[in-house]
C-alpha cells in the first residue's frame, strides 16, 4: 500500500530521516513512536504526499509520489484517511458537514444514514449541528477520525490522535483505530504515549516503528 | 436522527459554503465592479456618441461642394460656360447649378445689408456641387477646372471636414482606451481581491487538500463567488450608468455637439452587454489567481 525504499528528508540543513525502507502492508497495524521532532510528523506527510522525499522513493497504492499530478495527489488522499493532531476542522461549518467533507469536495452525495451510523460510533450523534470550536479536544478528535473513515479509506494514518485527550478518552480513540483495523484497515498510528502502545497490544498485532538518530527501526517486544 | 447536510444541494452550491462567508470585504468587490461599470457606461457613451459625430460631420459636409470663380467681367461667362461644361462631363456628380445672382444677393445680405448691388461689385460667381454616391474625383476635376476655367476655385470642404472628424475620431478611441483600461483596472482589483480571500482562507485550502479536494474544486468556491458578487455589481453599475445617461438633456439640433452623448436606438442595449463581460473578467482574474496560489500550497 504505502512502500518506502531508502528514502530521506532533508529540511535546508541536516537530514531529519535517513535510509527509511518499509512497507506497510495491508490489513497492518503499526506505531510509530519517538521523541518530539524526531520525524515523527514527517513520515506521515511523505506517506500522505505532503512532502515529497528528498532521496529515495515513496510509493502510494503502486504509483511513485513523484509521478504523482496535483490531482492525483487529491485522488490518492481520498483513499488515505488523515487523523492531525489538530484536526484541522472548517469552523465555520457543522460537526456533521466537516464530516462529510471528503464526500462534498469529491462532488458526491453521503448518505445520510452511513453518516449517522458514524456519529453514533464515534459517539458525537448529538453534536452533529455543533460548530468544530464547542467541541471538547476528545470529541474534535472522535469527530477527526470520523472523518478520516467516511469515505472507507484503505490506509489510516493518525498523527498522536490522543495527545489532547485523558486516558480514558484515549483509550476510547484507540479501540476504535482497533476496530477498523479488524474491519482490514492499515493503520499507522505516531504517537509517543508507550502506555498507549502497549494497551494496544492486548487488543491487536501491533508493529512498533521507532525513530532514532535519523532512521526508523523496527522495535522488538522490547516495550 | 438530525443530519444538516440532508438537504439537496448542487455540488456548485456547496462549493461555496466550503469557504467561510467573507463578511463586509465582499461588498469591496461588488462596489468596485458596480463603480467601474457605471464608469464604463459613459465610456461607452462617450465612443459611440463621439462615432456618431464624426459620421454625421463627415457626411454633412461630404455631400456638398463649392466652386467659386473669380474672372475679369469680359471672362466670367467664358469660364462660366467652361465649368459648366466640366462639371457636366464629370462622373459622380448627382446635381450642379449655378447661383443665380438673387441667390448671390441672399447670401451676402446677412453681411452687407439688402439692397446690395451685386451687378456694380466684383462679386465671384458661385456653382453649387452635389456629389452623388459613389463620389467624383475632387483632384481630378481640380485640375480640369485649372485648365478650362483659371478663375474657378473648388472648394470641398475638406479643410474643414477633415479637423473635425479627426477630432471625433480621436475622441472616440478615447472612449474605447478609456473602457480598455476601465476592464484592465477592474481585473487587476479582482485579481487582488481574490488573492487576499485566497491568502486569509490558507488554512481552509489546507484542509480541503488534506481531505482529497482537487485545486478545480477549490477555485470553483472561489471563482463562483467573485464572479457572482461581480456581476451583480456590474448589473447595479450598468443600471445606474444608463439611469444617468437617459437623465441627460435630450440633443437638439443647435445644442448636438454638446448634449449629442448619449445612446440612440440599439445603442442602448451596449451596456447591457457590460454585465456578463465584467463577469467574464472576474471569472478568468480569479481562476487565474486561484491557480497561481494553489501552486504554492500542497
Amino acid at each position: 500500500m504505502i512502500s518506502f525504499e531508502n528514502v530521506a528528508y532533508s529540511y535546508g540543513g541536516g537530514k531529519l530521516l535517513a535510509d527509511v525502507s518499509l512497507k506497510l502492508a495491508p490489513g497492518s497495524f503499526h506505531f510509530l513512536t519517538g521523541p518530539s521532532g524526531a520525524g515523527k510528523s514527517t513520515f506521515l506527510k511523505l506517506a500522505y504526499a505532503e512532502l515529497a522525499p528528498t532521496e529515495g522513493r515513496v510509493t502510494l497504492f503502486d504509483r511513485d509520489v513523484t509521478s504523482l499530478s496535483r490531482d492525483d495527489v487529491a485522488r490518492t488522499r481520498r483513499r488515505i484517511g488523515i487523523v492531525h493532531q489538530d484536526c484541522k476542522f472548517l469552523d465555520h461549518m457543522s460537526v456533521a458537514a466537516n464530516m462529510a467533507l471528503p464526500f462534498t469536495v469529491s462532488d458526491r452525495e453521503s448518505d445520510p444514514q452511513d453518516l449517522n451510523d458514524l456519529l453514533g460510533w464515534v459517539g458525537l450523534s448529538h453534536l452533529a449541528d455543533a460548530l468544530p470550536p464547542q467541541l471538547s479536544g476528545g470529541e474534535r478528535q472522535r469527530a477527526a477520525l470520523a472523518r478520516a473513515v467516511i469515505v472507507d479509506p484503505d490506509v489510516i494514518l493518525a498523527d498522536e490522535p490522543t495527545g489532547n485527550v485523558d486516558w480514558e478518552m484515549s483509550l476510547r480513540i484507540l479501540t476504535l483505530l482497533v476496530e477498523l483495523n479488524k474491519m482490514g484497515k492499515t493503520i499507522l498510528v505516531a504517537t509517543h504515549d508507550l502506555n498507549l502502545i502497549r494497551q494496544a497490544k492486548a487488543q491487536v498485532q501491533a508493529r512498533v516503528l521507532r525513530i532514532a538518530k535519523n532512521r526508523i527501526q523496527l522495535a522488538g517486544a522490547d516495550l | 436522527m438530525r443530519f444538516p447536510t440532508a438537504k439537496p444541494a448542487s455540488p456548485a452550491t456547496r462549493a461555496l459554503e466550503v469557504v467561510p462567508p467573507s463578511g463586509p470585504t465582499a461588498w469591496l468587490t461588488t462596489f468596485t465592479a458596480g463603480a467601474m461599470t457605471f464608469l464604463c457606461v459613459f465610456a461607452l457613451a462617450l465612443s459611440l456618441a463621439s462615432g456618431r459625430l464624426a459620421d454625421r460631420w463627415s457626411e454633412a459636409l461630404a455631400r456638398t461642394a463649392t466652386i467659386r470663380l473669380a474672372a475679369p467681367v469680359e471672362q466670367v461667362q467664358i469660364q462660366t460656360d467652361a465649368i459648366l461644361a466640366v462639371l457636366g462631363t464629370t462622373p459622380g456628380i448627382a446635381s450642379f447649378r449655378a447661383l443665380g445672382d438673387d441667390e448671390t444677393r441672399a447670401l451676402l445680405e446677412p453681411w452687407f445689408g439688402p439692397g446690395l448691388p451685386v451687378d456694380a461689385l466684383p462679386i465671384p460667381r458661385l456653382f453649387e456641387v452635389v456629389e452623388a454616391v459613389p463620389g467624383y474625383d475632387s483632384e481630378g476635376l481640380r485640375q480640369r477646372l485649372a485648365a478650362e476655367a483659371p478663375g474657378a476655385l473648388l472648394d470641398d470642404h475638406t479643410r474643414w471636414r477633415r479637423p473635425l472628424a479627426e477630432a471625433a475620431e480621436r475622441l472616440r478611441l478615447l472612449g474605447v482606451l478609456s473602457i480598455a483600461l476601465i476592464g484592465a483596472a477592474m481585473a487587476a482589483m479582482i485579481t487582488l481581491a481574490a488573492r487576499a480571500a485566497l491568502a486569509t482562507n490558507a488554512e481552509v485550502i489546507r484542509v480541503l487538500r488534506l481531505v482529497g479536494a482537487k485545486d478545480s474544486y477549490i477555485a470553483r468556491a472561489f471563482v463562483r463567488r467573485f464572479t457572482l458578487r461581480t456581476f451583480a455589481g456590474a448589473v447595479v453599475g450598468a443600471l445606474a450608468g444608463l439611469a444617468g445617461v437617459a437623465a441627460l438633456p435630450a440633443a437638439d439640433a443647435a445644442g448636438g455637439f454638446l448634449t449629442g452623448l448619449g445612446f440612440s436606438g440599439s445603442g442602448w442595449l451596449w451596456p447591457l452587454a457590460l454585465p456578463p463581460v465584467a463577469a467574464i473578467v472576474a471569472f478568468l482574474a480569479t481562476r487565474r489567481a486561484a491557480f497561481q496560489k494553489l501552486k504554492e500550497l500542497t
